[in-house]
Formats: C-alpha cells, structure tokens, sequence
C-alpha cells in the first residue's frame, strides 16, 4: 500500500484543497502535506532491503485485462532513490516559490500536487501502459506551471516544451504497443504489458542491420527518453523552458522531470533490447560525451543566469548518457549517482537564482556585480553549490562525475579523454558567472535594490539549507546512498543480455496467500450465493 | 594518545578552526579569529611532532603509521578508503605545512589587522591547512586528489580574497581554471593506473610494479606518470601551465607565502616523491619531468631578471625553483627533490613575508622602483631577508646550498641526467643570484627612492617574530642533508640525517661514479658563477644605477621579450581562449537558434498547414460527409478489385 500511498496521497489532498478558500493557508496546508508525504516516503528505508536486486512493495491488480494493462507498481534500487528525490525537492520547490508565486495560488499548489503523482508514479510503474500514462500526464502540470506562472516568453516556452517531448513520447507508444503483440506471440496468447515479462521477450536481433526489430524498438524508446534528457540534438527546449519558468518548477524540471528520461534508459531501453543497446552505446556515448563539452561551451557565453545554469544541465546530463552506455558498474552507479546530485545541485542554483531574480527582476549577468558585498551569506551558499556542480571533491558531485569517468575510461579510453576536458568547461562556466555576479565592486542592480535587503530571508535560508547538507553528506559518505541501489546496479551491469527482473520471493508468497485467501473466499461467497439461489427457488 | 586519536586532531584541528571562523565571517575582530585560527595550527603542529616522533621510535623498516577511517567511494570492484598514512615521506610534509603554516598565521594577525573581514580570511586559511594535509597524508590517489583540488579551491579563495578589485577575482579564477586543466590530466592519470592495475593505493600500486622498467612511449605506466605530470604543471606552476602563479600574487601576502611559495605548489613534487616507485618504471616520463623541470628553471629565472613589482620576482623565483625540483625527480633524485621542497618552504616563505612586511610598510606599494634603503628603517626585516637572499644564491653554508647543490650534482651524475640538465641549472642559478640581490639593492641598498607621503616602519611583533624563526630555519635547514663529501672533510663527519630518514621510503637510482675532484670542482663552479652573478647585480643596481637601463636599451626586442613574460599569456588569449569564446558564440548563434530551433519551427508550421488544409475538409455539411464517404468506399472497392 505504500507506493500507491505515496502516488495517489497528493492527488488527493489536492482534490481536497477545493473546499479551502483562503490562499495563505492552501498554501500552509500543502506545504504541510508536502513534508508528510516526505515523511511517509522514510518508510521505504524500512521496507525495502537493499541486499535484493528483486521488485519489492509490489501492487499489482488487473486494469484493462484483455490487453494486459494492470495497476502494477514496485521498487528496486534503481528507483528506490528517485522516488525519494521527487518527495525531497518537492516541499523545497513550494518553499522557493513562497512569494514568488502570487496568483492563482490555490491552482498551483494543485499542479505541484498533480505532479508528484505523476512523478512518483512514472517511477514506481512496472506495467509499461501505466509508465506511459504518468510520463505522459506529468507534461500537464508543468505545461500548466509554465503557461500561468512563467515569465513573458512563457507560452512559446510551453509549446516548444509540449512539442518535444510529445514528439518523442509517440515512437515509444507505437514501441510499448509493438512490444505488447511480442509479449502475446512468444507467451502462447496471453498478451502483457508487464516490464517483467518484456525483459524475457527475445526480440529479433541482426547484427550491424540498423531495420531489425529490436534496433528499431530500440530507437524508438532512445528517442523519446534522448529528448526528455535531453540529448543534444533535442536540447533546445530546455533553455527555453527554464528561462520561463518560475522557480519552483524549474526546481522540479531540472531536478526531477529530466531525470524519467534517464531513468527510462535504464528501465526500459537498455535491459529490454541488450543486444541493440550494446551495438549502439558508442553511439550514445559519443552523443553523451558531445553534450557534455556542447552544453559547458554554449553555457559559457549565455547571457542569462537561468540560461546558462540550464545549458550546464545539458553538460551534466551528457555525463549521466556516458556513465549509463558505459554499461559497466561504475559508469552505471555513478550515472545514478549523478542523478541524484543533479537533482540537488542544479535545483538549489535554480532555488538560488530565483532568490534573486525575485528581488532584482532581471537575471541578465551583465546588470550585476559585487553581489557578495551585498549578500554574504547568499554568495557563500551559491559558491558551495557551485563547487557540487562542478565536482569539487567532498560533494556529491565528485563522486558521481568520478565513477562516471571511471566507467567510460574502462569502455572508451578515447571518449573519456574528450570528457574530461568537461572538468576544465564546467569550472569556466560557472566560475565566469560567479565572477560577474558577485565579485567587483557594486554595480547595476545590485545598487538599486541593496537597500531593500538582497540577503536571504529564513524561508529561503530553510529552502536551501537541506540541499547543502546533502551536498556534503553525499559527497562524503556516498556508500550510505548506494548501499541501497548497489544489487540492482549489478544485477543490471552483470547480466547484461539476460537481465530478469522478479518479484521478492516473500512477497510472492504473501500475494500468493492473499490470492489464496481471496479466491476461497470468493468460493465461499459463490457457495453462499448459489446455495441462497437454490433456497430461494 | 593513540594513532587515530593524534592524526585525528592533526587532520581536524585545522578544519574546526576554519568552521568556527567561517561561522563568524561578519565578524570584525581579526585578533580573536587569527588567534583562533593560530591555535588550531599550533594544536595541529604539536600533533604532527607527537606522531613524527612516534614514527621514527618504530623500526627502520616499519616506519609506516596508518589509519583508515571509512570508506568513502566503492562501485563494484572500485574502492577508495578515506585512509592516511604517516611514513617518511609524509612526516617531512605533515611537519613542513604545519610548522610554517603556524609562523605564517601568526603573521597574519598583524598583516590582516585594518582588514575588513578577517575571520573569513582565517577560516580560508584553516582550511588551506586542512585540505594540504589531506593531500600529504592520503594512503590513496584519490584521497590525495580531494586534497589536491581542495587547495585549489582555498587558493582560488584566497587570490580573490579582495574579490572587489576585479583584477583579483580574475587572478584566481584563473588559478583555478589552469589548475583544472592539471587536474583534468590527474584524473586520466588515475584513471589509466586503476583500469592496469586495479588500485589506486600507493603502497598496493608499489607492490604491483613489474620488475623491469617500460621503455614504450605509450605504455601504460609511461602514459599514467605524464597524465599525472600534468597535473603537477598546473598544481606546481610548471611550463606549460605556470602562467597562473605570477597572478595568483593578487592574494594578501601571506597567503602567497603559505600556499604560492611554501606548501600548495610543491605538491607536485610531493606527489612524484610519493610515486617515485611508479616513476622510476618509467624512465621516459622521468626524461620528460626533467626536461619540463629544467626549462622551467631557466625560463622562469629570466623572466625574474626583469621585474618591478617585488612579489612578481618572488613569483617567478618559485617557479623556477620549482623547476629544479621537478628536474631532480626527473634523474630520480627524489630526497633532493624532497629536501628542497623543505629548504625553499623556509627560505621562500621567509622571503614572501619579508616583502609582506616591506609592502605593509610601505602602505601597499609593491613597486621595487620606488623602494631603495630601506635596510635602516626596517631593520629586522632587512636581516632576515637578508638570510633568505644568502640561501636562496646558495652561499654555503645556508639552506639553499645544501638542496641546490645536491640536486645540481645528481642532475649530473645520475645515469638519468646529463652535463646539458647541470649546465642550465647553473646558468639558472646564475639568473636567480643575479635577480634576488637586485631585489636586495633595489629595495634594502643604495639610496632611497621612497615617495615623501610614505613613511616606511617596522612591522609589529607578530610579524617579526615568524620572521626571525624562519630565519633560523633558512640558515639552519640544510645542515639535515649534508652531503658526503662536505661530511668528510667537517671534523665530527655529521650524518646525512635526511637521507638516512628517507631512503627506505623513496625510489632511488644507482649515480654514476665519479672522482671527487669532479665533484669538488662542479661545486665550485656553481657557486662561483652564483657569486659573479650576484657581484655583477650588485654593482650594477648600487654602484652604477645607469647600467641596467643602457643595458636594456642595447638589448631592444630581447628585453622587450623577457620583460613581457615572453608573450605567454597573450598567445594564450589570442590562440587558444579566444578562440574557444568565438566558437561557443558560433555553437549557440548558429547550431541552437538558427539551425535545430529552425527546423522544429519548420516542422511545427508542416503541422499547421496540414491541419489547416483538413480542417478545410471538416465543414460540418453532412452532403459533403456523404460525398466523401462515397469515395471513400469507391476507392475501397477499387483497391480490392486491384489486388
């Protein structure tokens, strides 16, 4: 019950939230919920064993039978993180956005709602029809988000933002349908949507022959999940997303949304057609390794603070695509790491500029400077920051680009040559930016606006200030953090080409029994109903 | 107190000072937070003393004190423990960084006084301490690395500490992009030991070292050792990667003293001495670090010969300095190297707080032109220097000689060195006796070139005092590391006490023999034409004031070269960084928003149209509806009668 609590609780509530008329407390009462459903997300600590590679807290009940399609979710190491970094930012995003959102308050706060769901749900569904149903519903919140609290440019904004990853999102519907008629011919009939039951398929696979099934189907996910990443190419609509929209979903799209295209790679494209993945992962390293340097270069003369920390996410996430397709243990644990610490870093300087933007009104790097005069506090958090995001040892952010060079070095000695020139183009980047904005002497709007206090206030102090202790724990206890999704990583890396994802046995058991219980019940219930039908004839 | 609790308290005591200070950063009270900060090093210095001596009780062979705190990064077969071990090699280094560390913070309480935030400049500091041991003390290349990019942050900070003159911000900025560069090469280099040897231990890699040396260029070994030289050029101010050093000057002081002279840029060297086992199996790496080590030597001290500014000429001094280290672990020469990173952190730090007290005297002026006899007016501080300059020359029997000479003769005699490494050592040294007593009669002798609104006097005694133990140390230091044929001749025949300590610890080659006349005369060519050099700078500068100017005038393009750092910087702006910056513009510009935006604006209004012409098509007239039903079905029926 504990996923389904976890995807549906927030939906609820913000059902709920209609009866409430008063704006401050919808805000107060969903910020409250907020933390209780962080809180309610702890319980996976318990719940879960690490030691297993297995599916674990699966629910599973028929939906659309005739075709398969069930309400089946569960957990394993690779989600188990990502489910509570969707809990974890998204109190901290309402936070951000306290008084920077000023309209239509209570829709917000139901379009931040709606999103959890369909976060958590995108990332605890194991029936590919009900995966695409939630990867598919988180665009409309966001969409929202965008279109009613972003900036000026906010509707060019959410149609590119629409359009992109709708465009990706039909190749993988026409992928999953494909895979479904697979699942009935090679299953004797019976027709699924099961991932577990798509990781047994034996898709058609010819070497070096691009129009074979499962290269096609292959390509079919990549693309979808490429433009979600997003994978240079498919950038473009990121910038443009981020610039317009306001601080908290910012904070939710960089640190969460980007992270379902990620995550698709490693649920679906990469165990469900291993030997197409493998053919191509030079393909998708060297597009990996191309964002990487891509994103940090343009990144370094954008003239926007949003842009520029947008296009270093571009950077970032071309390192996630090398760990992944390095497609050994410490490519793919450090790819999951670094989805994490992305999601903490480029969410706090999201936080950080939007702090700012909200006092100042422009976030254009040339209208500032001496920031730190100004705001000491505020500049020192920002530096922290910018030292996770561009992986000073000690934060999280060493330990994940690390094991993500390490992996692509033991795969590509040549691709991760030209990866680390990242290390030298991220530190320019963000370097130039902290030099521009809060070194020199005051200038611009630093002047006009230091009188009505540029310094952090407690709510943002309070915002910020569990994004910076995770930096420092992540990055110096990582064992702590990947003790739970180590089994599944190796389960993943190490059998490669027959990967098998099952159900814990215990669990089987207690599913098996509750079957058990039902189905005697229900005769019972039949006995009593046809035994009361011949009484009354 | 056991192992753990002492390294403990030696590795923490700094980070807590910096915590504490970094909590207070508003505040205004620089005597309290450098006090702090000072006692945090003086806790961390007494530890380090405890644990040295602990080390040298145990037996020759065991000298080796580990602690392993926890693990801190592991994926599959990868694992890096958060590990530290004390043995020779560290013990020199721990004792360095934080005996001098303690001088130069107690020099800073005076220095820093009229600052306007001096707790964050302390807690900087602690932190510097903190991060520099981590990277001494680490048992693994990745302990090391936190450490070695944890300095390069501290000195980032600290260059741009005055972060509101622009021109200082950009100075560590820069420091930190060119050490990145370095470090981008540090990591291949690890990369590249792990991937052959499945460790990134140092006493497991020492262990796994094949028995004959690699002699392919592209072996793996040969490969590691150059991606880890990299990153030494850029930590250590190494041609190509040394132009960030000159600007890192920017900082207060001190801190060029601590980090830019003393500690930070000799990690280089350390991290060699550390892997000599590794280097020595690699003999063509070994030929390059010495080539890279030599050149630098003699192209930074040219460079040096030109100099206004005071901290400039020190700046250039270091990296020379550091050149001959690098050229002593390139002939194997690994305690040499060692024992001149040790001497140099006495003699150069001495020197950077000598000309900190000249320019807090002189009210922030840093320019030697307008300097000139001040030897009566800061007499303490015109003696100690004076000290560094008889060490830094190499004048017997002062630190500096001692080192010099040693790494001078190995550069000779070691079958991996040669007479051309020993001929630009020589000439090195020359310049380098040549540049510092210019210094010395620019600034201390002669007449006095001081505006009338200064009003140059002595610094407090906060700031004396360090000086004066330095001081000591400059003209003492040597005598750890006398060298055979000195001891000979000397009537109680002392030991080499350094190479005693160390030569369990460190890789070493067998010299070639050579006759002590050799020897002997070698010796005195070196410090003869020191001796010249520096008689020459001193008539020059004091006796006839107008010679350097004819001199530079006779010699046009060649001093306009050497006066302008020989254009590095500029080619670098226009080749390299310039370029980068064009083609960023061109990325964004063309590929983003006039190519891919294009197309998907393209396909976008495909799909508008297409819809516009359908909608045509759905005019709500059910006739039409029917129509198009009936066509639909003739073409139905004509399609199956086709097939």
């Amino acid at each position: 019950m504990l996923l389904t609590a976890l995807i549906f609780l927030p939906l609820v509530f913000g059902l709920g939230l209609s009866v409430i008329k008063d704006d401050a407390v919808v805000k107060k009462l969903t910020l409250a919920f907020l933390i209780a459903e962080f809180l309610l997300s702890l319980f996976l600590f318990a719940k879960f064993d690490p030691e297993s590679a297995k599916l674990q807290l699966v629910e599973r009940h028929d939906w659309i039978a005739a075709i398969g399609v069930q309400y089946f979710v569960g957990i394993d190491g690779l989600s188990f993180w990502l489910v509570l970094l969707t809990t974890f930012l998204t109190p901290l995003a309402l936070l951000s956005g306290w008084t920077s959102v000023d309209k239509k308050v209570k829709a917000f706060c139901f379009a931040l709602l709606a999103l959890e769901t369909t976060m958590v749900g995108t990332f605890v569904s194991m029936n590919a029809i009900l995966f695409y149903c939630f990867f598919e519903a988180s665009l409309i919140p966001m969409y929202f988000m965008i279109g009613i609290w972003g900036g000026t440019r906010r509707l060019y904004a959410t149609v590119k933002f629409f359009i992109f990853t709708m465009a990706g999102s039909i190749f993988m519907l026409l992928g999953i349908i494909t895979l479904m008629f697979l699942t009935a011919s090679q299953n004797g009939g019976q027709i699924s949507a099961s991932l577990l039951d798509f990781y047994k398929l034996h898709i058609p696979f010819v070497q070096d022959e691009f129009f074979s099934t499962q290269t096609l189907l292959f390509f079919a996910f990549a693309v979808a999940f490429a433009i979600k990443v997003p994978v240079f190419p498919f950038h473009t609509w990121l910038p443009d997303a981020h610039v317009e929209a306001p601080t908290p979903g910012s904070v939710i799209l960089a640190g969460v949304l980007l992270k379902m295209g990620t995550y698709g790679f490693l649920r679906f494209a990469i165990p469900i057609f291993p030997q197409a993945a493998e053919q191509w992962a030079w393909a998708f390293m060297l597009v990996g390794v191309f964002g990487v340097i891509y994103g940090a270069l343009v990144a370094m003369v954008q003239p926007d603070m949003k842009k520029l920390v947008a296009y270093s996410s571009v950077s970032h996430m071309g390192y996630i695509m090398l760990g992944m397709f390095a497609m050994n243990t410490q490519g793919v644990s450090g790819a999951l790491y670094q989805m994490l610490n992305h999601g903490v870093s480029t969410g706090a300087l999201f936080m950080l500029v939007g702090f700012v933007y909200e006092r100042t009104h422009t976030r254009e790097i040339k209208n500032y400077g001496g920031l730190a005069s100004a705001a000491p506090l505020f500049t020192i958090l920002f530096v922290i920051v910018t030292m996770s995001s561009i992986a000073v040892p000690l934060t999280n952010g060493f330990v994940g680009e690390f094991l993500i060079l390490l992996g692509t070095f033991s795969a590509n000695k040549i691709i991760a040559g030209f990866a680390v020139t990242g290390v030298v183009l991220g530190a320019t980047y963000m370097l130039w930016m902290v030099k521009k904005v809060f070194y020199g002497e005051e200038a611009g709007v630093v002047l006009e606006h230091k009188a009505h206090g540029l310094e952090l206030n407690t709510r943002e102090i309070l915002a910020i200030v569990p994004l910076i202790i995770l930096i420092f724990w992540m990055g110096l206890s990582s064992n702590t953090f990947m003790h739970w999704s180590k089994a599944s990583v190796e389960n993943l890396v190490q059998n490669h080409g027959q990967y098998q994802l099952t159900i814990k046995e215990d669990e089987v058991e207690k599913s098996l029994e509750k079957a058990v219980a039902a189905n005697s019940a229900k005769k019972v219930l039949k006995a009593t109903i046809s035994h009361e039908a011949k009484n009354e004839l | 107190m056991s192992d753990t609790t002492l390294l403990l308290v030696l590795l923490l005591a700094p980070l807590a000072g910096a915590m504490f200070n970094g909590a207070r950063y508003k505040s205004h009270n620089g005597v309290l937070a450098g006090v702090i900060a000072s006692a945090a090093m003086a806790i961390s210095f007494a530890s380090a003393v405890l644990l040295v001596l602990k080390l040298g009780g145990l037996g020759e062979e065991h000298r080796r004190i580990k602690v392993d705190l926890f693990n801190w990064i592991s994926s599959g077969e990868f694992e890096a423990r958060a590990a530290f071990v004390v043995d020779q090699i560290s013990a020199v280094m721990i004792l360095i960084v934080t005996g001098v560390g303690t001088l130069i913070h107690i020099f800073s309480i005076g220095y820093m006084s009229h600052d306007e935030r001096p707790a964050k400049y302390f807690a900087y500091l602690n932190f510097f301490i903190f991060n520099m041991l981590l990277l001494v003390l680490g048992e693994n290349l990745l302990v090391m690395f936190a450490g070695w990019e944890g300095v390069g942050l501290c000195s980032y900070l600290l260059i741009g500490f005055w972060f509101k003159d622009s021109e200082k911000s950009a100075a560590g900025m820069k420091a930190f992009i060119t050490n990145r560069i370095g470090d981008a090469g540090f990591l291949l280099g690890i990369f590249l030991l792990y991937v052959t040897f499945g460790t990134v231990s140092f006493s497991e890699l020492a262990q796994l070292m094949p028995a004959a040396p690699e002699s392919a260029w592209w072996g793996p070994i040969t490969l590691s050792c150059l991606f880890l030289f990299i990153g030494a050029t850029g930590k250590s101010a190494q041609i190509p990667l040394y132009v960030w050093l000159p600007d890192a000057m920017a900082g207060p002081t001190p801190v060029s003293a601590l980090i830019h002279a003393a500690t930070m840029v000799t990690a280089g060297v350390y991290m060699i001495v550390r892997l000599s086992p590794v280097f020595i199996m690699a003999p063509n790496a070994m030929l390059v670090v010495a080539c890279v080590g030599a050149a630098t030597a003699l192209f930074a001290a040219t460079i040096g010969l030109t100099q206004w500014d005071i901290k400039k000429v020190l700046a250039y001094s270091t990296v020379s300095q550091l050149g001959y280290m690098f050229l002593a672990c390139g002939v194997g020469a690994f305690t040499p190297a060692l024992f001149h990173v040790m001497t140099h952190a006495f003699f150069k730090a001495l020197m950077f707080l000598g000309s900190g007290s000249v320019i807090h005297a002189m009210s922030g002026e840093q320019d030697i032109r307008k300097m000139g006899g001040l030897k009566k007016k800061l007499p303490i501080t015109y003696l100690t220097f004076l000290v560094g300059w008889l060490a830094i020359i190499g004048v017997p029997p002062f630190a500096g000689f001692f080192s010099k000479d040693e790494i001078l003769w190995q550069a000779y005699a070691s079958p991996q060195g040669g007479f051309t490494f020993w001929l630009m050592g020589v000439i090195g040294a020359a310049c380098t006796a040549f540049y510092m007593t210019r210094l010395m009669a620019l600034v201390f002798w002669g007449k006095s070139r001081v505006p009338d609104s200064v009003h140059p006097h002595e610094s407090p005694a906060s700031m004396t005092v360090p000086l004066i133990v330095l001081a000591v140390l400059s003209a003492v230091g040597g005598w750890l590391g006398i060298p055979e044929l000195i001891s000979e001749i000397l009537p109680w025949h002392p030991h080499n006490i350094l190479h005693e300590w160390m030569h369990h610890a460190v890789a070493s080659v067998k010299l070639n023999h050579y006759s002590m006349v050799i020897e002997w005369s070698l010796m005195g060519i070196s410090v003869g034409i020191a001796g010249v050099s520096a008689w020459l700078a001193y008539d020059f500068y004091v006796r006839r004031p107008e010679v350097p100017k004819e001199l530079a005038e006779k010699a046009g393009p060649l001093y306009t070269l050497i006066s302008n750092k020989y254009f590095v910087d500029e080619f670098y702006f226009d080749k390299i960084i310039n370029p980068i910056v064009d083609l960023s513009r061109g990325l964004w510009g063309y590929i983003d928003v006039n190519f891919i935006d294009k197309i998907t604006y393209l396909a976008s209004d495909l799909v508008t149209s297409a819809g516009g012409g359908l909608k045509a098509i759905q005019s709500g007239n059910v006739q039409q509806y029917a129509l198009y039903m009936a066509l639909g079905l003739v073409g139905i029926i004509i399609f199956m009668v086709v097939i």
